[in-house]
């Protein structure tokens, strides 16, 4: 009923082709490969499935995968927000550079950037010789994995924070200076409540990327069992020993708890907009 | 009455961009205008003809290119709580309530929160919102949203305030109401207010004097002395004296305006 009534009280057409279309693309693009998978985790016993999932391998690997992407995210929300930040407010030579080199992340491909990242910080690479000595490890360990999330997820954060700090109006930041407002009391009660919901926003994209990331990763992770094993590697593993079933089974809790983190992130970001205009 | 001092004071103030090209572009030419404390005078033009930049200039926002702005005797070197700007589109922030955003300028101060609320809630009586003071932004008019940023800058006790176009946005209705309101205010606080108009009957409504500006380069017109008393009936024969006279001048200015603007291309 309420779906017929706004089709009507449109003023351009094509409610129900659109809607068909989106419903269509949607299933052959994302619901039915997706379906696959449970139908083929679906194939094993109960008792499989558990067993499968809650092996200690298993239970590692979704904690370090999870774990690194979130402390990426994280590290991606601070310092992406300050990229955009210095690229919206300066002006300096070679911003338009380096407003380009933030996207190099997205268009690399993953593999090149994982062989580069572990030439780069292993023990007698470029940036790996000075942090060794300090007792710093990066490469062939979970802090590895960390920094390739980083890398491959900061651009999410820039381009989600950008466009909402060139849109900021500068009467709110004004009004603050007039009000009597130091810097520091703008940044904190002006500028942060502004942005948070595009903050949250790119770190769900880094996050959701981050724990899908594969190329990068399995070159500096060092790829030892219950040590820097990542969920995807795990996956491909049992697919290299005909284990379908299994690799489905681990794939399938990987997707629900993403499923259940971006659900709860998307309320959080819904709730930080509740008194946006 | 205590001898008159003058409040605001520009000397030989002059601002000039330069614009992406190169080419320097006069926005105010050297101009000087005085304004005596308490007094409440409007600066009106057409677009173009450095209006905004004179009030930013004054407000700190920017800085002059060659002369003096100084307020008591102080050159103006940036905003400050003691003249506040109220701007078109209000400056409020959407995440805090009505109450919140009074009390921001309380609370940068660091007046303790017991004193910045009693402060809060007696100018937002004074506006007439003490009953919506736990609403948001998003939830008033246009109209209401203005009174929450009189209502904000008001709690801080500014001595100067600058009013940047606040009605523009404003249907008429609303608008004639908030000048009625806005004189109200000025009459129990008594602040110096500057106020930005392109609106010559609201000029005439509020202003005590007049300034009128020209474009190409930003300059000042004329300056009218509206002798009426307030609250103006805006439909009286000597409102309708002043109205006239500033229509004709407003209509030379408007006319230069446009053969410049014709010559230039």
């Amino acid at each position: 009923m309420s779906i017929t009534k706004s089709a009507h009280n449109r003023v351009l057409p094509g409610f129900g082709l659109t809607l068909g279309y989106t419903i269509f693309y949607l299933s052959v693009i994302v619901l039915i490969p997706l379906s696959a998978l449970f139908f083929k985790t679906a194939t094993l016993s109960w008792g499989d499935f558990v067993a499968t999932v809650i092996s200690p391998r298993v239970i590692a690997s979704f904690r370090l995968t999870f774990g690194a992407a979130i402390a990426a995210a994280v590290a991606n929300a601070v310092f992406g927000t300050l990229v955009a930040w210095v690229l919206v407010r300066y002006r300096f030579p070679g911003k338009k550079l380096a407003d380009a080199l933030v996207d190099l992340p997205f268009a690399l491909p993953t593999a090149v950037a994982g062989i580069t990242l572990a030439t780069v910080y292993s023990s007698n690479g470029w940036l790996g010789k000075y942090l060794e000595p300090l007792g710093i490890k990066v490469a062939f360990t979970p802090l590895g994995i960390t920094v390739a999330m980083v890398f491959i997820g900061l651009p999410f954060v820039v381009r989600t924070v950008q466009p909402v700090l060139e849109e900021l109006e500068p009467e709110l930041e004004e009004a603050a200076a007039c009000l009597g407002a130091n810097r520091w009391q703008t940044i904190r009660r002006v500028l942060l409540p502004s942005i948070t919901p595009a903050v949250i926003t790119g770190f769900a994209l880094a996050f959701a990327r981050g724990v899908g990331e594969y190329g990068s990763i399995i070159f500096i992770a060092g790829n030892m069992p219950m040590k820097s094993e990542i969920t995807p590697l795990l996956i491909i593993t049992k697919l290299e020993q005909y284990d379908y079933a299994g690799a489905t089974a681990i794939a399938s809790v990987m997707l629900v708890i993403s499923f259940v983190m971006l659900l709860v992130i998307n309320i959080l970001q819904k709730w930080s907009r509740r008194y946006a205009a | 009455m205590s001898i008159q001092t003058s409040k605001i004071k520009l000397s030989a103030v002059e601002k000039h961009f330069t614009s992406a090209r190169g080419e320097r572009q006069v926005a105010v030419s050297p101009l000087d205008l005085e304004i005596q404390s308490g007094e409440f005078v409007c600066l009106v033009g057409p677009s173009g003809c450095g209006k905004t930049t004179l009030i930013n200039l004054m407000a700190g926002f920017e800085q002059p290119s060659a002369g003096s702005v100084t307020i008591d005797g102080r050159p103006v070197s940036g905003p400050d709580p003691d003249h506040i700007m109220i701007f078109q589109d209000y400056g409020l922030y959407p995440w805090r309530t009505v109450l919140g955003n009074v009390l921001f300028g309380l609370q940068a101060k660091g007046i303790p929160a017991g004193e910045a609320r009693d402060r809060a809630l007696a100018t937002l009586e004074l506006v007439g919102l003490r009953h919506a003071i736990d609403k948001h932004p998003h939830e008033l008019s246009g109209g209401m949203k203005q009174r929450v940023a009189i209502a904000r800058a008001l709690a801080v006790e500014p001595s100067v305030l600058f009013m940047d176009e606040p009605f523009a946005a404003l249907d008429a209705f609303t608008r004639y109401h908030l000048q009625d309101e806005l004189l109200r205010l000025w009459q129990e606080t008594r602040p110096t207010v500057v106020f930005v108009t392109h609106d010559l009957d609201e000029a005439i409504a509020l202003g005590q004097r007049i300034v009128l500006m020209a474009p190409n380069p930003g300059r000042i017109q004329r300056v009218l002395e509206v002798s009426l008393p307030h609250p103006r009936e805006r439909t009286r024969d000597d409102f309708a004296f002043f109205r006239r006279e500033l229509f004709t001048e407003f209509h030379l200015v408007h006319q230069m305006a446009l053969q410049e603007a014709e010559y230039s291309i």
